[in-house]
C-alpha cells in the first residue's frame, strides 16, 4: 500500500493532480491511499514553495504545476 | 534499466522533437499572416454594418473589431513565449537562490526572479510560507510578491503592443523599482513579529526536489499549457476591457479626459490609485482601457498609477494573504506599495509633461 499525499489549498490543479494519480494507480493496479492535504500549515511542513505537491510514503517527489503523466508511474512503483 | 529505455527511445525522441519544433514554426507563420490582416479585417467588418464609419458608433466598433483579435493574438504569443521561458524556473529554485541573501542585493534578485518564476495567486500563501520558513528575509519575499503579479508578461506584452515600447520599458523599470524599494523598506521595518504566530513557528527548511527530466517538447507543452490556462482565464476580461475602451474611444470627448486625468490635475494620481484598489481585473482587462485613456489625453503617470494599483493592490489577494499576515502588516504593505505607485505617477507626469 502506497501512501500518497497531494498538497494544495484546493485549487483546480490540485484536484486534477489527485485524479491523475488515481488513474495511474488504477492502470498499474497499485494499491494506494490518497489523501488531500489542504491546510496551509500542514503543506508548509513539507518544505515546498509551490502547489500542487505530491508526497509518496513521506517523501516529496513533485512540487508546482501538474505532474507529467509519465512521471507518476515510476513514483508509484519506486 | 531506466537508462536503457531512454537510449532506445532516442531516435524517436529526436524525430518527435523536430516535429514539435516544426509545429511551432508553422504556428508562428500563421500567426504573422493573421496579424498582418487585422486592419483590412476591421475596416471590412465595419463596412458590412449599416453605420457611418466616421460616426461615434463607427469609431467604437472599428476600435473593438480591430483591438479584440489583435490583443488576443499578441497575448497568445507573449504568454506562449513566457511559458517556455518559465519552464526553466521554479519557485523552489528561486527560493534556493534567495535564501540567506543579504537585503539590497536580495531585493533586486527577488524582483527580477518575480518576473521569471511561474507563479499563480492560488499558491501565493504556500510560496510566502515556503520562502520565509526557509530563510528568505521578509523584505526580500515581499519584493518577489510585489513584482510577480505587477510586472508580468501580460502587462508588458500588451503595453508594448498597444501603447508602445517606451511605455512598456518604463513600466518594467518602475514596476521593478517599486518592488525593490517597497520590499527593502518593509525589510528595514523589521516586521517579522507581525506575521501570524503559526507562520513564525514553521521551521521546515527547504527540501531538495528530485530532478525531473524536462525535454524541449515538455517546454513547448508548458507554453501551450500557459496559453490554455491564461488566455482561457482572461479572454473575457480582455473583451470587457476593450468594449470599455471602445466606448471611451468613440464617445468620451478628448478634453474631458485631459481635464480629469491630465497632468495639471495633481489630485488625479492619488485618486487613480485609490480607485484601482477595489477594482479587480488583471493586466489584460485594464490595458485596453489604458490605451483608450491615453488616446484621449489622460496623463501617462496618472494612467500608469491606475494600472499598477489595479494589478498590484487587489483586495482578493489581500484576503488570501490575510491568512499569513496580520492586518497591520497588510496595511504596511498597502501603504508602502501605494506610496511607491504614487511616486511613479507624479514622476511620470513631471517627466513627460
Amino acid at each position: 500500500m502506497k501512501d500518497i499525499k497531494v498538497l494544495g489549498p484546493g485549487c483546480k490543479r490540485c484536484d486534477t493532480t489527485v485524479d491523475m494519480v488515481k488513474a495511474e494507480a488504477a492502470r498499474l493496479a497499485i494499491d494506494v491511499k490518497i489523501e488531500k492535504v489542504t491546510d496551509y500549515a500542514e503543506i508548509a511542513k513539507y518544505g515546498i514553495a509551490s502547489t500542487p505537491g505530491i508526497v509518496v510514503d513521506g517523501k516529496v517527489v513533485h512540487a508546482g504545476g501538474l505532474p507529467k503523466a509519465e512521471a507518476i508511474g515510476p513514483w508509484l512503483k519506486g | 534499466m531506466a537508462l536503457d529505455e531512454t537510449d532506445l527511445r532516442n531516435p524517436t525522441d529526436k524525430f518527435e522533437t523536430a516535429k514539435w519544433l516544426a509545429m511551432v514554426a508553422g504556428s508562428l507563420i500563421i500567426w504573422t499572416l493573421l496579424y498582418s490582416q487585422l486592419i483590412p479585417f476591421a475596416e471590412w467588418v465595419v463596412s458590412l454594418l449599416p453605420v457611418e464609419r466616421k460616426s461615434h458608433l463607427g469609431e467604437a466598433i472599428q476600435f473593438f473589431v480591430y483591438d479584440t483579435p489583435k490583443v488576443l493574438l499578441l497575448l497568445t504569443l507573449v504568454v506562449f513565449a513566457m511559458g517556455v521561458v518559465r519552464s526553466f524556473f521554479s519557485p523552489e529554485k528561486t527560493r534556493a537562490m534567495l535564501a540567506g541573501r543579504a537585503e539590497g542585493v536580495g531585493n533586486v534578485a527577488a524582483a527580477g526572479l518575480g518576473i521569471l518564476t511561474p507563479f499563480c495567486s492560488c499558491s501565493a500563501v504556500p510560496l510566502f510560507i515556503g520562502f520565509v520558513s526557509a530563510g528568505v528575509p521578509l523584505g526580500v519575499t515581499f519584493s518577489f510578491l510585489i513584482a510577480a503579479p505587477m510586472v508580468n508578461e501580460v502587462a508588458l506584452g500588451l503595453l508594448f503592443a498597444l501603447v508602445g515600447w517606451k511605455v512598456a520599458l518604463t513600466y518594467l523599470a518602475f514596476g521593478l523599482a517599486v518592488a525593490i524599494v517597497g520590499g527593502f523598506v518593509i525589510g528595514r521595518l523589521k516586521l517579522e513579529g507581525w506575521l501570524e504566530p503559526w507562520v513564525r513557528e514553521i521551521r521546515a527548511g527547504a527540501i531538495e526536489l528530485p530532478d525531473e527530466q524536462i525535454t524541449i517538447i515538455d517546454r513547448i507543452k508548458a507554453g501551450i499549457e500557459a496559453v490554455r490556462d491564461i488566455v482561457g482565464r482572461v479572454w473575457m476580461w480582455i473583451i470587457a476591457g476593450i468594449a470599455m475602451g471602445a466606448l471611451i474611444h468613440g464617445y468620451v470627448p478628448a478634453d474631458l479626459m485631459a481635464r480629469i486625468m491630465g497632468a495639471d490635475a495633481w489630485w488625479s494620481v492619488p485618486a487613480a490609485v485609490l480607485l484601482g484598489i477595489p477594482m479587480y481585473t488583471n493586466a489584460a482587462g485594464v490595458i485596453p482601457i489604458v490605451e483608450a485613456l491615453l488616446g484621449k489625453g489622460a496623463a501617462l503617470g496618472t494612467t500608469l498609477a491606475f494600472m499598477m494599483s489595479v494589478i498590484a493592490l487587489s483586495l482578493p489577494e489581500m484576503i488570501i494573504l490575510r491568512k499569513v499576515l496580520s492586518v497591520k502588516l497588510i496595511a504596511v504593505f498597502v501603504g508602502v506599495v501605494g506610496t511607491g505607485i504614487l511616486a511613479v505617477g507624479f514622476l511620470f507626469n513631471a517627466l513627460f509633461h
